[in-house]
């Protein structure tokens, strides 16, 4: 058995104290490790993009990232998304524009607009489109998600100047 | 309140978008890990197996006792192939699996399976299907004759006079290259062994959970009864997720054999490797056409390569033999001779894929249209005019029965919206500029909901077509709806509920939909083929109704009047044109507490029925505009417009979804995406970085319109809509290419179009890039 | 596609850093974004026996114009020039062709360095630092070198770093305000690799070109300056009859390349863009 490392990682406000090999990926750790099974492995190459976290504010896919590399960063998965029973605003537009069919995808492109929101709350809509192109979705060919992330930002906008 | 028709957010959501799914994948992670060894060669036999003396490790002889997988259909043509769950003697293509390594976890099973060494005597892989065909090939199967599997022929008596009469003959050869599916979820199995009873619940991502037991059990021996089959959250499908592949075979064989819990979660190499693969077809047509523009006859020599097995439980006649029977689409003509095959290779297993044979056809068809009309000096639209299906129900050379459609309306609907006029002079003034714009039209038909005797006629032995649902409302006036089909993303849960709603006068909330568990639903054939809205939507519906006809019985009783004068609606059993109502809520307490009090009626309200249709023909017309950057050959689609019949639409938000998503999977079936295999049999596609499904930056806003022809073929009056959007896209990009590059005469068959392929063809033409 | 096992070193100082590398040398590879290595290892195409983690190293996160130059530290993350770094047509530049690089996420991770160290022939700083003449500050326990762009790449996937070196450093040449530039990139979808790409970059000094860039990458093991057409350009006056010349230079370039084929691209085909790339790099720059 490979040597196993003791790493603490801040997701979504709590703490987890985990015993892991080096090679597992940021991913496998949150989702085996940690039990957060909402950040999915859709290629563990970096192109879909469903792995798509927060790592101190940045979206970045975790199956391209460590999980030894992830001590000392803030992480944030879909999990910590809603606010409670409340959900964000993100999630809110993609269930009023059908964002989302299968939903394997989904929070992958939901910690991507969180994360570029996050970066420039007053993304064009070719920003907005750009951006989104780094994630695969098979189901919802797409314009109901930027749709969604549109709409999201205008009222992340609104409640923010309010 | 009507529920059918609004576009009611689905109910399946708020567990999706909070990270809450429940993937196979998600509940894996205590089973011990599995990982596939795979054949590095397409063809060879297997020498030996060198397996390091630690780890647990199995190959094909630890499993002789297992038979392989070898669907049937009746057929003189049909050649039955066994395809083995895992090998003895020899393997048929890259990436079949040989050997498998149990661990704690997946690196480890990993760190196993670089370890298993596989001595195999290669042989020359028959990869090209076209060579497979030649006399002298050597057939990929040895107990196999010749490489054509199953073969479809029908010639009707005047086709020789149609070719005889015709003013124009257009002649064409059509090539659509490998694909997948691509589901974002890869495949994946979790086999649990329960050491108190000896069963096996297998949680797996796939589309037919029931036929998944039925053939597991079948190929090991085992009563179907020791095995239950959960399809949890399931990330797409497309069609890769209905057959029975041999790794779930294995799955349960292993957690039977070790007595405990193991888990298999396919990664994206596998999966382009070794799931399925479709589309891989070869169409020779030949059109006979009058001077006025009409199809008098057509004449073709289909070709697919259908892989190294026949999948379970369709055969590899899904992909040939669909395209035999409904290659004529939505045209109306008489003569048709068709010789169609499934011609066996080393490469991966072809079984469906959204649409089947439908893109490829209508491709075939839709270019064979434009050329002809650009032969016969007809604008694109007027040659449709006069073949498209205009009477009903209309009966193909084939046999089908169409029933009421709207070809016609939907084509004229799409071009006011495209504004043709405009377009063209638009077109013109950037031809002026260098810049090359293009209009492309595809009309289709797309077979939907269809039955048992659609899957009869094929011959298959499984035939599937019906849909079981049992409805119980509980005593508060909730409702649970168990139903055999398995929705993988598509919304079905909201649109039953919907459905079922106006049926029982309750809201869709207090509706739960229990699908994907064999030991919670009854029999089902799941979802495939633009089938679950129709027939398990038409199934809930009559079993609703029954309970429906029940209520109303007890509530006529309860305030004596006829059941005939009762309404169910909005949570209320109200008498017509008086004050009187009860809570739905009480005529279900009633019907459970006070059963005594309902002479004839059977205590409770739990109800059951079967819907087995007869098929109905959903239809569209896509439009395409596109601009062809001619030095580097980049498609830009500018715009995309589908005008839709689905029938009557149950959830208009989720229909809307099934076309945008087909039609982006069309595009990426006419402009980006293909398998491609090395002379050898090595798959040279086998990550997202070299197969390339389109992102949001290739995909337009798809602009939709809908007709709603009310069909008497299905209950629901909703037709199927699954495919569509896969089916016409192709056709309509292609023949918008086509359409901008006219000034230079080019006619591309080719499916992708990748930007190579048109660059090579505007070359030919004398088209150079600062040559 | 989980990677082999392997040791994990993240040292706190460069120093700590060049003492493992000059201890692992071959054994290690040095992790920065990760953005290529990781995929590689996760298929097992890579198998490094030790990752050295160099992203706690503050001295090599940095990015400033200093003399002329804008030095670009071995940790700066491809999205720092999302907006223009300095200003000028070279912030400019950069920005337009991070836009290229991969996608919005894998841009938070990847550095500019690592894409110069992995020398992939299709990448987009690979063609920057080639066509613009970089120079790579490489360190080691044994000391400092500069190297020439012209001198760093030696193919796909090599470079003239020693196995206990590492890319510290990037210097680009900052351009005055009269120089105009311009970059086209062909793929296949959003973020891909190139197929072809071409840089253009011209010193225009009264409405003549005095010095000018011309460099194309996605062919070849290497991107490509084309240093013939570069001097065609100086001397031509940029103005409207610079049209012809462009057409001329974009008919020379594709005659001036050896490309290779793969699934995606053939070599004529990949001509064909190159000849494309050229015309609109320059176009943009000079139109």
């Amino acid at each position: 058995m490979p040597d196993k490392r003791d790493v603490t990682l801040a997701v979504n406000g709590k703490t987890y104290a985990v015993s892991i090999e080096p090679r597992r990926s940021l991913a496998d750790v949150l989702r085996d490790d940690c039990g957060l099974t909402g950040t999915h492995l859709g290629c563990e190459h970096g192109v879909c993009g469903a792995c798509t976290v927060l790592v101190n504010d940045k979206p970045v896919r975790s199956c391209l990232m460590f999980g030894v590399q992830a001590e000392g960063k803030v992480v944030r998965t879909v999990e910590g998304l809603a606010d409670g029973d409340t959900l964000h605003p993100l999630q809110q537009a993609f269930w009023e524009n059908h964002g989302l069919q299968c939903g394997f995808c989904t929070p992958g492109f939901l910690m991507l607009a969180a994360g570029a929101l996050q970066e420039n709350p007053d993304m064009s809509d070719d920003d907005i489109k750009d951006v989104l192109s780094s994630n695969l979705c098979r189901c919802t060919g797409y314009q109901n998600i930027v749709k969604a992330v549109r709409l999201a930002a205008r009222e992340m906008r609104a409640r923010t100047r309010a | 309140m009507n529920w059918i028709g609004r576009r009611l957010p689905r109910l399946e959501d708020p567990a999706l978008l909070k990270g809450g799914g429940s993937y196979v994948a998600d509940r894996a992670s205590k089973a011990a890990a599995v990982c596939f060894v795979r054949s590095p060669v397409a063809r060879g036999t297997i020498v030996d197996i060198e397996i390091p003396s630690d780890g647990i490790i199995f190959t094909g002889r630890d499993l002789v006792d297992v038979k392989p997988i070898r669907p049937i259909l009746h057929r003189p043509d049909y050649v039955a192939i066994g395809q083995p769950v895992l090998p003895v003697d020899r393997v048929s293509f890259c990436g079949q699996a040989i050997a498998v390594v149990v661990a704690d976890d997946p690196a480890l099973a990993e760190d196993v399976a670089e370890q298993v060494f596989v001595d195999i005597d290669v042989a020359d892989a028959i990869i090209d299907f076209e060579a497979a065909l030649a006399l002298d090939a050597t057939p990929v199967h040895p107990d196999a004759a010749s490489n054509v599997l199953v073969e479809g022929r029908m010639r009707t008596q005047g086709l020789d006079k149609a070719f005889a009469d015709a003013a124009e003959i257009v002649t064409l050869d059509v090539r659509s290259h490998r694909q997948s599916a691509a589901p974002m979820e890869n495949r994946g199995g979790l086999a649990e062994y329960d050491a108190a009873s000896g069963r096996v619940t297998l949680t797996a991502s796939v589309q037919m959970p029931h036929m998944l037991r039925t053939g597991i059990a079948d190929t090991l021996g085992m009563p179907e009864s020791d095995l239950r089959v959960i399809a949890p959250d399931v990330g797409g499908g497309f069609g890769q997720k209905m057959s029975l592949f041999p790794e779930y075979v294995v799955l349960v064989w292993l957690a039977r054999k070790l007595k405990r819990s193991v888990a298999w979660i396919e990664d994206r190499r596998e999966n382009l490797l070794a799931s399925a693969h479709g589309r891989d077809q070869a169409f020779s047509l030949r059109g006979a056409f009058a001077g006025d523009g009409r199809l008098l006859g057509l004449d073709a020599d289909l070709r697919s390569n259908i892989g190294a097995f026949s999948c379970y439980p369709v055969t590899c006649g899904v992909e040939p033999l669909m395209a035999f029977a409904e290659l004529p689409g939505p045209y109306d003509f008489a003569e048709y001779g068709v010789r169609s095959r499934g011609v066996t290779t080393n490469t991966c297993m072809m079984a469906p894929y959204r649409g089947v044979s439908r893109p490829t056809l209508t491709f075939s068809m839709e270019r064979m249209m434009d050329v002809a009309a650009k032969r016969l000096g007809i604008d694109a639209a007027e040659i449709r005019r006069r073949n498209l299906i205009k009477t009903f129900p209309h009966r193909s050379p084939t046999g089908l029965v169409y029933d009421e459609g709207s070809y016609l309306q939907a084509m004229e609907v799409a071009l006011d919206a495209a504004d043709l006029p405009a377009f063209r002079e638009r077109q013109a003034a950037m031809r002026e500029r260098g810049q090359y714009l293009g209009v492309g039209l595809s009309v289709f038909s797309e077979r939907t909901g269809y039955g048992t005797p659609a899957y009869a006629a094929r011959g298959m032995e499984i035939v599937p077509g019906y849909e079981i649902v049992d409805c119980s409302m509980d005593p508060s006036g909730d409702v649970v709806l168990r139903i055999g089909s398995s929705p993988h993303g598509q919304g079905l849960k909201t649109s039953l509920a919907q459905l079922v709603s106006d049926e029982l006068g309750i809201e869709p909330q207090r509706i739960r939909i229990i699908s994907g568990d064999t030991d919670a639903t009854p029999y089902g054939w799941g979802t495939f083929a633009s089938r679950s809205m129709v027939i398990a939507g038409g199934a809930s519906k009559l079993a609703a109704g029954k309970v429906a006809v029940k209520l109303k019985t007890i509530a006529a009783t309860l305030m004596e009047t006829s059941p005939d004068n009762i309404e169910l609606k909005d949570g209320w059993a109200r008498v017509s044109h008086s004050n009187q109502a009860m809570e739905i809520g009480a005529l279900a307490r009633a019907a459970y507490h006070q059963s005594h009090r309902f002479k004839g009626l059977l205590p409770g309200l739990h109800e059951s029925a079967v819907y087995d249709p007869g098929g109905t023909f959903s239809n569209a017309c896509h439009v395409a505009m596109v601009e062809v950057d001619i030095e580097t050959g980049g498609v830009r689609i500018e715009r995309f417009l589908v005008a839709e019949d689905a029938g009557v639409l149950i959830n208009p938000m989720i229909v809307d979804g099934q076309i945008t998503g087909g039609v982006a999977q069309g595009i990426a079936n006419a402009l980006f995406e293909e398998i491609v295999y090395d002379d050898t049999g090595n798959l040279l596609t086998a990550s997202f970085a070299d197969y390339l499904p389109p992102t949001a930056a290739e995909i337009p806003e798809i602009e939709i319109m809908h007709m709603e022809t009310v069909s008497p073929e299905s209950v629901t009056k909703a037709k199927g809509v699954g495919e569509g959007g896969a089916i016409g896209a192709p056709a309509a990009i292609v023949n918008a290419i086509c359409d901008a590059l006219s000034p230079f005469g080019i006619e591309l068959f080719e499916l992708p179009a990748t930007p190579q392929r048109i660059r090579e063809a505007l070359r030919r033409a004398g088209v150079a890039t600062y040559a | 596609m989980k990677a082999a096992a392997f040791d994990y070193l993240r040292p706190a100082s460069l120093g700590e850093a060049l003492a493992l590398l000059a201890t692992h040398k071959d054994d290690c590879k040095i992790l920065a974004g990760g953005q290529s290595l990781v995929p590689a290892m996760n298929f097992r195409l890579a198998r490094p026996a030790i990752l050295i983690d160099i992203n706690d190293l503050d001295e090599l996160d940095h990015l400033r114009a200093d003399a002329g130059q804008l030095k670009i530290g071995a940790l700066t993350r491809h999205a720092a020039f999302h907006r223009p770094v300095v200003e000028g047509p070279l912030g400019t530049l950069l920005a337009k062709v991070v836009r290229h690089i991969a996608h919005y996420p894998i841009r938070q991770r990847g550095t500019f360095a690592g894409s110069l160290s992995h020398a992939d022939p299709a990448s987009e700083w690979c063609l920057v630092a080639t066509t613009l003449r970089a120079e790579m500050v490489a360190k080691s326990a044994r000391g400092e070198r500069v190297i020439a762009a012209s001198d760093f790449f030696h193919g796909t996937f090599t470079t003239a770093l020693e196995p206990d070196e590492i890319l510290a450093e990037i210097r680009l040449p900052i351009m005055t305000p009269d120089w105009r530039v311009g970059f086209y990139e062909f793929s296949r979808r959003a973020g891909d690799f190139a197929l072809g790409m071409a840089v253009a970059a011209a010193k225009v000094e009264d409405g003549t070109i005095r010095e000018a860039r011309l460099g194309v990458g996605g062919v070849g093991d290497r991107a490509i300056r084309l240093g013939a057409l570069e001097d065609q350009l100086v001397g031509t006056p940029a103005s409207s009859d610079v049209i012809d010349s462009i057409d001329r230079i974009a008919r020379e370039a594709r005659g001036m390349i050896e490309p290779s084929g793969d699934i995606h691209a053939s070599p004529e085909y990949r001509r064909d863009l190159i000849a494309a790339s050229v015309k609109r790099a320059l176009t943009e720059a000079l139109a």
